[in-house]
């Protein structure tokens, strides 16, 4: 079982830190899972996590010069390996001006992720920073938990409203309460509500447009024949709504979210070269 | 001199007008020395054939705040003029300012005994010499909250900074960052090789930054593990010490090797185990494990100490002042002159902590 990999572009590198930082904001410890394309990050929905689940994916040649990786076997060819995403980002935080950052799974006295970063300097050679990461390396028969999730039988898919003014209201919010309800309809409008003992604050959203999704079947979701002005809506932890919007630091392509009235919020957020998924269910 | 202790001690003499102090486990002293030359009007005072120079302490946060916003003071003020009246009990601090306004702080004061840490750069084997910025640079590095760092001579005259993992930490949870500078970064280098000191970094940031706002080159006098680690700005008219306790090799010997306690920090090398194979073989082969991985969670950072350093933590401080049982306390006599003693063995004798556990 081997890694190795290098970024050379500082653009690339930039864009996987900042990556790297919304996944640590979302999660203390997640699995990183490499295939010989993509990288993924995974957060499973056991308790410890309150119940949320992430699942992030990037296809590796989006950011890495070099990248070589031999799996535990040749008909399993991956790795999937827990580690804390903070600890990588402190890592890269200031690897800004590198000239390489080499990134190596090794085993000297426990695994560990080991990243590299060559700096210029004004000697004849380059600084060299080591950052050993420990992580834990996951077995085979453990793969299954961390199977990619299913869309949900979802009944009101919506695009969010500008992530930044949706960031702002719901820091607003969660000065006031720990929960919020955000709910939605088919004609584009969404409710973000907190209610308490002394107020209960609404912001409408109006005109966000719904995205249309084919099935597999070629009929469509639950949401046919559903009543266009009719809401559905859930009940979620506010902070995590918050450390998700938060973590964004740049504007998706595309963000929405599916509603399973009562039961969970599905997040999408996709950009360019990622993707990511977030699921928050809902308080019961 | 605030990040290292509440009390600045003022200490006039013939060369000029010192400002010292000294951290609460005594394991960090600083003293800057500004010449005659450094002021418009410096008037010691007299001393006679029995009476020293006065010297006094004040309470750090009652100095630092007449001199508060600094953008701010070099705007208006014209004029600093410092008087220390001994029989009012009072060191007077008035601001000549813009517009005839005068601004005059009279601030309570103790007298005290003269501060004075033993040591002797001369005695110490290993000499480095940097620009303040490279060693800022280096110490990006590390997170703000890193309490101990470890620097190292290594192989091909290579200098290297360490995070100092705590003995109580287990090694395959912490993060260890590794820095190698190229001996040509530095304006000088004279070191013993192989040799290795672990000294606190929070009251060497402090430094850091001064000398990089002065823009003046830093030397680093070292010996061995244990000695104390003596940082030099010299300037004309400025002088500055700072000294540090450093982490003895009796206790970071006991322990595996694998962390700080060689003497020969490798070079980076990338000829070890990338291979993972014989781990995973390992692995596979205990079944009935519950938790699979070795570690399947992680605590965030360092793992939250034992508790004898809980109660540092409730101190409300910062963990910069390194762990009480590790450090001896540096020397502090009573000196005749200042600056340097004797040639006496005086090294040889560190103040015990008296609350070791």
């Amino acid at each position: 079982m081997r890694f190795r990999a290098k970024i050379v572009d500082l653009a690339c590198l930039n864009h996987f830190s900042r990556i790297i930082n919304t996944i640590a904001k979302l999660a203390k410890t997640c699995i990183l899972r490499l295939t010989v394309c993509k990288l993924y990050f995974i957060l499973s929905d056991k308790v410890a996590n309150g119940g949320a689940s992430m699942w992030c994916e990037l296809s590796q040649g989006n950011f890495f010069d070099e990248f070589q990786m031999e799996g535990v076997a040749a008909e399993h060819n991956e790795i999937y390996l827990e580690f804390v995403p903070e600890n990588v980002w402190r890592a890269l935080k200031t690897a800004q001006s590198a000239k390489a950052v080499k990134i190596k799974l090794t085993n000297k006295h426990c695994p560990c992720l080991r990243v590299a970063v060559e700096l210029p300097s004004l000697s004849s050679s380059s600084r060299v920073v080591t950052h050993d990461i420990p992580v834990g390396v996951i077995p085979r028969r453990m793969w299954n938990d961390f199977r990619e999730p299913s869309v949900p039988d979802f009944d009101v898919s919506i695009y969010l409203p500008v992530l930044k003014t949706m960031k702002s209201v719901v820091e607003r919010m969660k000065n006031l309460s720990n929960f919020i309800v955000i709910e939605a309809n088919l004609s584009g409008e969404m409710n973000l509500k907190i209610e308490t003992d002394l107020v209960s604050v609404t912001t409408h959203f109006k005109d966000l447009g719904n995205p249309l999704w084919a099935s597999e079947d070629g009929c469509q979701s639950s949401a046919q024949g559903r009543d266009l002005e009719s809401m559905a809506g859930a009940c979620i932890d506010i902070k995590k709504l918050q450390q998700l919007l938060a973590g964004q630091q740049v504007n998706p392509t595309k963000a929405l979210c599916n509603i399973v009235h009562k039961r969970i919020i599905h997040f999408i957020l996709l950009h360019e070269e990622v993707s990511l998924q977030y699921f928050i269910p809902a308080i019961a | 001199l605030s990040r290292i202790g509440d009390e600045l001690y003022l200490e006039p003499t013939e060369s000029g007008l010192s400002l010292r102090a000294v951290n609460s486990s005594r394991s960090a002293f600083a003293a800057f020395l500004f010449a005659p030359l450094f002021f418009q009007l410096y008037e010691p005072g007299s001393a006679g054939p029995d009476t020293e120079l006065f010297r006094c302490k004040v309470h750090m946060k009652s100095f630092l705040g007449v001199f508060r916003s600094l953008p701010s003071l070099e705007k208006s003020v014209g004029k600093c003029l410092m008087l220390l009246k001994p029989r009012a009990s009072r060191l007077v601090l008035q601001l000549h300012c813009k517009h005839g306004v005068t601004k005059t702080h009279n601030l309570a004061f103790q007298e005290c005994e003269r501060l004075q840490a033993v040591f002797d750069t001369q005695r110490c084997a290993s000499r480095l010499c940097a620009p303040a910025r490279l060693l800022a640079e280096a110490v990006v590095h590390f997170p703000p909250t890193l309490a101990e760092v470890t620097l190292g001579t290594g192989t091909g005259g290579k200098i290297s900074l360490r995070n100092y993992v705590e003995d109580e930490a287990e090694p395959s949870k912490t993060m260890v960052t590794e820095l190698w500078l190229a001996e040509d970064e530095f304006q000088s280098v004279a070191v013993a090789p192989g040799s290795h000191i672990t000294f606190c970094l929070k009251e060497f940031r402090g430094l850091l930054s001064f000398a990089e706002a002065s823009n003046l080159p830093l030397t680093i006098h070292f010996d061995e593990p244990g000695r104390p680690v003596i940082f030099t700005l010299d300037d004309t008219v400025l002088e500055v010490h700072l000294v540090l306790a450093t982490l003895s090799d009796l206790e970071s010997s006991s322990q595996s090797p694998s962390t700080n306690g060689v003497s020969h920090l490798p070079a980076p090398s990338d000829d070890f185990a990338d291979d993972l194979e014989s781990y995973m073989a390992a692995m596979e082969t205990s079944e009935g494990r519950s938790e699979g991985p070795p570690s399947p969670t992680f605590p965030l950072r360092t793992p939250q100490p034992a508790k004898e350093e809980e109660e540092e933590e409730e101190e409300g401080a910062v963990p910069g002042t390194p762990p009480h049982k590790k450090f001896r306390s540096l020397f502090f006599g009573s000196v005749m002159t200042p600056g340097r003693p004797g040639p006496a063995t005086t090294q040889e004798v560190l103040a015990e902590d008296s609350d070791g556990e």
